[in-house]
């Protein structure tokens, strides 16, 4: 049941993340990679990881999604058929298809032997996933976390000011 | 729980997918959104990985990688709109003010 589940979700993931490439339109691709998006967050679920699925669809699927089509509607762009994709079509093609049969080789010519942790999946279901991350978070990982809020001022600065009508 | 390798091959192949759109697509915001598809995917690993060893390592760097990604969208946004302003145009073929 998990498995044709997995398949339906896999399916939908990969055939609107084509959407995503092939649409004319550029509205038409921000949908499907919110569908994309949505998916992701399925798998996260699927993963014992709700709250990394609470993330996702608010921060990608809510935040940037929104900030795209916004972008997408206020320039209004005329789509242009005649020249949607560059000469580069076959080698950009044959390109990901390699990409692919790398990853595809990696994958199944290795399994992960790394040392395991302590969270099995009985444990993040009996504490709460929430709770261990934001654990996790603020112990071993302070200082990326508040190198994160350096980073998240510079990009507020750094839109504010390329946004603006004389640069 | 499925098998890790097959959360890896979905992986895989939507990053692939958003290499393709990231060289033949000719639009600024659709080449943006397939590098969002492709750092989604590398999540999608990060996560799988995570929950394959017991680690909770793995969900923290997603953590870090939506939170650049965010800041990548607004800083983007913000030169794709300025671009807009400067050429009236968003197809990447116009970005040539730097060549020589």
């Amino acid at each position: 049941m998990e498995t044709l589940f997995f398949l339906i979700i896999s399916l939908v993931a990969i055939v609107s993340a084509i959407l995503v490439v092939t649409l004319k339109n550029p509205i038409n691709s921000a949908l499907s990679l919110i569908m994309t998006f949505f998916c992701l967050a399925t798998y996260y679920v699927m993963l014992d990881a709700p709250f990394m699925a609470a993330v996702q669809v608010m921060v990608y699927a809510g935040a940037i999604m929104v900030l795209m089509v916004f972008t997408i509607m206020l320039l209004n762009i005329r789509v242009d058929a005649s020249k949607k994709h560059s000469h580069k079509l076959i080698l950009g093609s044959i390109i990901g298809f390699f990409t692919f049969l790398n990853a595809f080789f990696v994958i199944y010519r290795s399994r992960a032997a790394l040392p395991t942790g302590p969270y099995s999946g009985e444990m993040i279901k009996s504490v709460g996933h929430t709770e261990l991350v934001g654990r996790e978070i603020f112990t071993n990982f302070l200082l990326p976390f508040e190198v994160t809020s350096i980073l998240l001022l510079v990009a507020i600065i750094g839109a504010v000011i390329l946004a603006k009508k004389k640069i | 729980m499925e098998n890790l390798n097959s959360y890896l091959i979905v992986s895989a192949i939507l990053f692939s997918i958003g290499t393709i759109g990231v060289l033949t697509r000719k639009n600024v915001i659709v080449i943006f959104m397939c590098v969002e598809m492709m750092l989604n995917a590398v999540n999608l690993t990060f996560v799988a990985f995570s929950r394959h060893l017991g680690n909770l390592d793995g969900q923290i760097f997603v953590f870090f990688i939506m939170t650049v990604a965010a800041a990548e969208a607004a800083v983007g946004l913000a030169l794709i709109i300025a671009f807009f302003n400067n050429k009236q145009s968003i197809d990447v073929d116009d970005v040539n003010i730097m060549k020589w």
